[in-house]
């Protein structure tokens, strides 16, 4: 248990690498220990962010959405995310691309100035492995055994990027393909709200987050997170329903846009924030004004406990490993052989692996259901034409239609 | 009910009137819990609509037909028809940079390749072939040969032998699966030559590029369209025409988008964009929407039609400029040909178009440079297509290069002429239905007046055959006719045709006396209805494919079909019915055809043009498969052959 407090996450590379089969829950509840226990001595608790930033679509005109989930992941990186808590899913490879005049480069900005495919990028699922069922293995820890690498350890926070779908928006006529409600993956498949809100409230009852970040740039993204009812969670879309999500930068050279307007703004938000900054949410609410977005950006706060104002960006962006210092001699090993030690009888060790408060979901959501408008019931218009339709048959009979002609 | 109603529309089908006298008792019946049927089914009720369909016919068939050609006129009517728009995402806009910068030195290559085609006296297939190769491609030829049916008297050709030269550029690091094709025909003379260096300028360029996922395949082509024709026949293994050529030997992978490249001076005014294809084909639409992007973009004017746009739609001038538009796209897509060296790529569904430079007397001038910008984006759009241009419309009119109006809005003008057909058939099926005046015995009446299937098979049989003949013997028979008259092949083939059209005036009619003795009043109505819904399928299934065609034929026969009978005035009537037939209204469209190309002629050259317009179609049926040859000899004129036979009946 001290170590996790001493060494961040590092608890978390151990554990895998010793019992591949260990079960979440065990692994979440120490991570949730560790939480608690890191808030006694620092004020942040988030100390073991993870990403996951996902690119649905394909083909060469949507360049820009890997262009835009690429700076995302530069972004969350550089703010101190590890690789190995980053899940990146692109369903295309735009730096590949036959049609691209710069092989090997993805840019985010107009004259290549910045390439965010830079030399380390992990893309976790790529081409067609990114589909609607890796992602929400992926989300709800439900990982076949043969996963390479081991994404299946996530942890109290997670912030979400579904980054642009199928929004074509190369000029403003036309229409968006990621309609109201669903998201298209790949051209094939797609996921809709309920699902989603279903995949959160998996990941809420199985502990696999503490706060959770959505963040969504397509098309009438807003109907995305509208479902959503698991407790602890912020949502952002970059347009309400009915509205388009446009794109930016366009660039010559390349022949292509290279980013979404709402992602742009929100890259250039970011690259102003160290892992120090003060900005709050609030401030993330208002990156993008309709003036810059043409489409209005949208967010949800009403299930998350604590007031935005008063979360740091840094709180799912960044992932700051506190180091005290201390020149007091700290006798590791016993620690470590202590753990093994009880990891290995297994008997003694089950007390502590319990659930310490869970929170009820009722109480948290003080949400009254929404006063829908009076409609009568279906078919009930229909019954009464027919009604009325046959009352005036039966009196007069059909014969007299006649007197029309 | 559904069951009484089955029950009712059977007793009371065709055989209601042969029930009436019998058995009074179960009519009354039916009638009488009739109360709740459909329309239709009762027999009052539908005596009372018939009644009125009878009544209003002829009206009505007026009006329908008004209202069909002013719904045709309407739609050249800005307001009634929508801008172009790109509709494939995957070419999206025409964000790219052009950057060809050599259209000095292409000019050089085309004075070049000008100087080796005079010196060869054909085509320099050793010097393009080298420098083709020179320029980084991989260079094939295809030799071919072809003899005509009889000489082509326009372009002064017979035997025809040739050879096409190609070079393919691969795509640097893209699978060889799908292609693009740039040709330029080489043509005699000082044509074209331009293109040619152009279209090796930009060979050159695209060597150099790597962005290039399909490969592109650049094509020099002799003979036009009889090479061209070659071409793709050795490219997607088929043979359809009997053509002899020799295989190719290098292939890129299917063909996504064809231009044609037509350019014959050095600096051009404007572009113009043809798209008409064999047998009335068009390309996708979004293919304009990018030439017409591009030029937007670049500055070039562009036409169609020969026709700039024009933005004043709301004064007279500007209407009538855009009817012209319209009625030569219609007119040029009615005649079924290929009007450019695309045309016959459009069969292999292939998007293709032709670009025609075009140098008038504009102050604006555009040169060469500029022309391989627009090519250079263009096909770098193409270049980032995922599948066939399928998203835009495949059938359409344009009124302009800006607007243009789709099927759903210029079917209804046919469908209101097609709709007087149907009428027409109404009413002369209820007139065969009504007894005649009331005898004693009824039965023996209708037995009387019912006409054989004989006198009606008959004159439907002698017009198909002479329509064989149309078809079969002026192409048959030329030998015979230049030995016993002075014409030359291609006069024989054509005074034949008119000969044979003519006699089938004389032929046919009354013949169905011969065999089924005196013609009843019965028997011309049930010919005239076979004829009638006989047209309507025909026009129907001609417009389905090519409207232009289909509408046109409708024009002039519908009213033939829908006034016709032996009892109006023979002289008056056997005129109009002559001037509506197809062989005068191709006559029509020859001197409309001019005059809306603002080229009138005389009545002496007209005649000369509408003989080797007759000649040009037969040509295009047996070189490249023209379908509307054979559609008019064997099928409309035979149709047209009916109503001069129910004119004449006696």
């Amino acid at each position: 248990m001290l170590a996790g407090v001493c060494f961040g996450d590092e608890p978390c590379l151990l554990i895998p690498s010793r019992k591949t089969t260990i079960k979440h829950a065990n692994v979440l509840i120490f991570f949730l220990f560790s939480q608690e226990n890191a808030g006694q001595f620092f004020s942040s608790g988030h100390t073991n962010n993870w990403a996951v930033l996902v690119c649905t679509s394909r083909f060469w005109f949507n360049y820009r959405h890997v262009a835009n989930t690429l700076s995302v992941y530069r972004s969350v990186k550089r703010l101190g995310i590890p690789d190995s808590h980053i899940v990146l899913m692109l369903a295309d490879d735009m730096a590949c691309n036959h049609r691209n005049p710069k092989p090997a480069t993805v840019f985010s900005h107009k004259n290549m100035e910045l390439n965010v495919y830079g030399d380390d990028v992990e893309v976790d699922y790529r081409g067609y492995e990114v589909t609607v069922e890796n992602f929400l293995r992926v989300l709800t820890g439900r990982l076949p055994p043969s996963t390479p690498r081991a994404p299946s350890v996530i942890n109290e926070q997670i912030h979400c990027w579904i980054l642009p779908l199928h929004s074509y928006t190369v000029v403003s006529y036309i229409k968006c393909h990621g309609g109201n409600g669903f998201l298209k993956f790949q051209d094939s498949e797609e996921i809709s709200n309920v699902e989603l809100a279903d995949a959160f409230e998996q990941m809420w009852q199985k502990r696999r987050y503490n706060e959770l970040l959505f963040i969504i740039d397509t098309c009438q993204g807003a109907s995305m997170y509208e479902r959503f009812y698991s407790p602890n969670l912020m949502a952002l879309a970059s347009s309400q329903v009915g509205e388009d999500s446009l794109s930016h930068q366009p660039d010559l050279a390349i022949g292509v846009h290279l980013m979404d307007r709402y992602t742009f703004y929100l890259l250039e938000f970011l690259e102003d924030i160290h892992p120090a900054s003060k900005t709050n949410m609030n401030d993330l609410f208002k990156v993008c004004p309709k003036s810059h977005c043409v489409s209005t950006p949208g967010h949800r706060t009403d299930l998350f406990l604590r007031d935005p104002g008063s979360v740091l960006v840094t709180d799912f962006f960044g992932s700051v490993r506190k180091v005290e210092l201390t020149m007091e001699t700290i006798n590791l090993t016993g620690h470590i052989k202590q753990w093994e030690e009880s990891a290995a009888d297994g008997e003694p060790r089950k007390e502590t692996y319990s659930y310490s408060d869970q929170l009820p979901v009722s109480e948290i959501i003080h949400q009254k259901p929404k006063q829908k408008d009076w409609h009568p019931p279906d078919g009930f218009i229909l019954g009464l034409w027919t009604l009325i339709l046959l009352v005036f048959f039966k009196t007069y009979g059909i014969k007299h239609l006649k007197h029309i002609f | 009910m559904l069951r009484q109603r089955t029950h009712v529309t059977s007793r009371c089908g065709r055989v209601m009137d042969r029930r009436r006298s019998s058995e009074p008792r179960r009519q009354d019946r039916v009638t009488v819990d009739n109360n709740n049927m459909g329309l239709l089914s009762d027999p009052n009720r539908r005596r009372a609509l018939l009644g009125l369909l009878t009544r209003l016919n002829a009206p009505i068939c007026v009006v329908c037909y008004m209202a069909g050609v002013a719904w045709f006129m309407g739609l050249a009517f800005e307001p009634f028809t929508l801008r172009t728009y790109m509709s494939e995402n995957a070419m999206g806009s025409t964000m790219v940079e052009e950057r060809f910068p050599a259209g000095e030195r292409a000019l050089a290559t085309g004075r070049e390749f000008a100087a080796h085609k005079k010196k060869t006296g054909g085509m320099p297939v050793d010097w393009l072939v080298r420098t083709m190769q020179a320029r980084g491609l991989e260079v094939f030829t295809q030799s071919f040969s072809r003899t005509l049916p009889f000489p082509d008297e326009n372009k002064e050709r017979y035997m025809v032998k040739g050879t096409n030269v190609y070079g393919i550029l691969r795509a640097p690091r893209a699978p060889r699966t799908e292609a693009l094709v740039l040709s330029a025909p080489c043509n005699p003379g000082d044509e074209n030559n331009q293109a040619v260096g152009l279209l090796l300028g930009l060979a050159q360029y695209f060597r150099n590029q790597i962005f290039l996922a399909k490969d592109v395949i650049f094509l020099v082509n002799e003979h036009d369209l009889i090479g061209m024709q070659a071409w793709l026949e050795g490219y997607h293994h088929t043979n359809t025409t009997g053509m002899d050529w020799s295989p190719l030997q290098g292939r890129g992978g299917s063909i996504q988008a064809a231009l044609s490249l037509e350019l014959s001076s050095d600096i051009i005014t404007s572009l113009d964009l043809v798209l008409e294809g064999l047998n009335g084909q068009l390309p996708n639409l979004d293919l304009a929407n990018l030439f017409y992007a591009f030029c937007q973009k670049i500055g070039v004017l562009c036409t169609i039609q020969g026709k700039l746009q024009r933005n004043d739609w709301d004064s007279v001038s500007g209407y009538s400029h855009a009817v012209q538009t319209m009625m030569l796209m219609v007119m040029k897509q009615a005649s079924g040909r290929p009007w450019g060296d695309h045309g016959l790529f459009l069969r292999y569904h292939i998007e293709a178009a032709t670009i025609k430079g075009i140098n008038s007397f504009r102050q604006y001038k555009t040169d060469a440079t500029t022309i391989g910008r627009l090519l250079e984006g263009m096909y770098r759009k193409l270049n980032n297509l995922l599948e066939r241009l399928h998203q835009s419309y495949f059938f359409y009119l344009m009124p302009s290069l800006s607007h243009f109006v789709s099927i759903g809005y210029y079917m209804p003008a046919f469908g209101l002429l097609a709709v007087i057909l149907l009428l027409r058939a109404l009413d002369l099926w209820v007139q065969l239905m009504t007894p005649p005046p009331r005898t004693e015995d009824g039965v023996i009446d209708i037995e009387q007046s019912s006409p054989g299937v004989l006198s009606v098979l008959t004159p439907l049989v002698i017009s198909h055959l002479t329509g064989v003949a149309l078809y079969m013997l002026p192409v048959r028979f030329q030998e015979m006719a230049v030995e016993h008259f002075p014409v030359s092949e291609t006069e024989a083939v054509v005074l034949t045709a008119i000969a044979v059209y003519t006699a089938g005036l004389a032929l046919p009619h009354n013949t169905h006396r011969l065999l089924a003795g005196e013609g009843t009043e019965q028997g011309w109505r049930v010919l005239k209805l076979v004829a009638v819904l006989y047209l309507a399928v025909l026009l129907g299934c001609t417009a389905l494919i090519n409207f232009s065609l289909g509408f046109i034929l409708a024009l002039t026969l519908v009213p033939v079909a829908a006034f016709v009978t032996p009892h109006v005035p023979k002289v008056l009537s056997a005129f109009i019915l002559v001037i509506l037939s197809p062989a005068c209204t191709l006559l029509f469209s020859v001197f409309f055809f001019q005059e809306l190309q603002e080229m009138p002629v005389s009545f002496q050259d007209g005649w000369v043009l509408y003989l080797s317009v007759i000649s040009q179609g037969i040509l295009d049926h047996v070189l490249y498969g023209s379908l509307v040859y054979p559609l008019i000899a064997l099928l409309v004129y035979p149709c047209w052959l009916l109503f001069w036979n129910i004119l004449f009946w006696k």
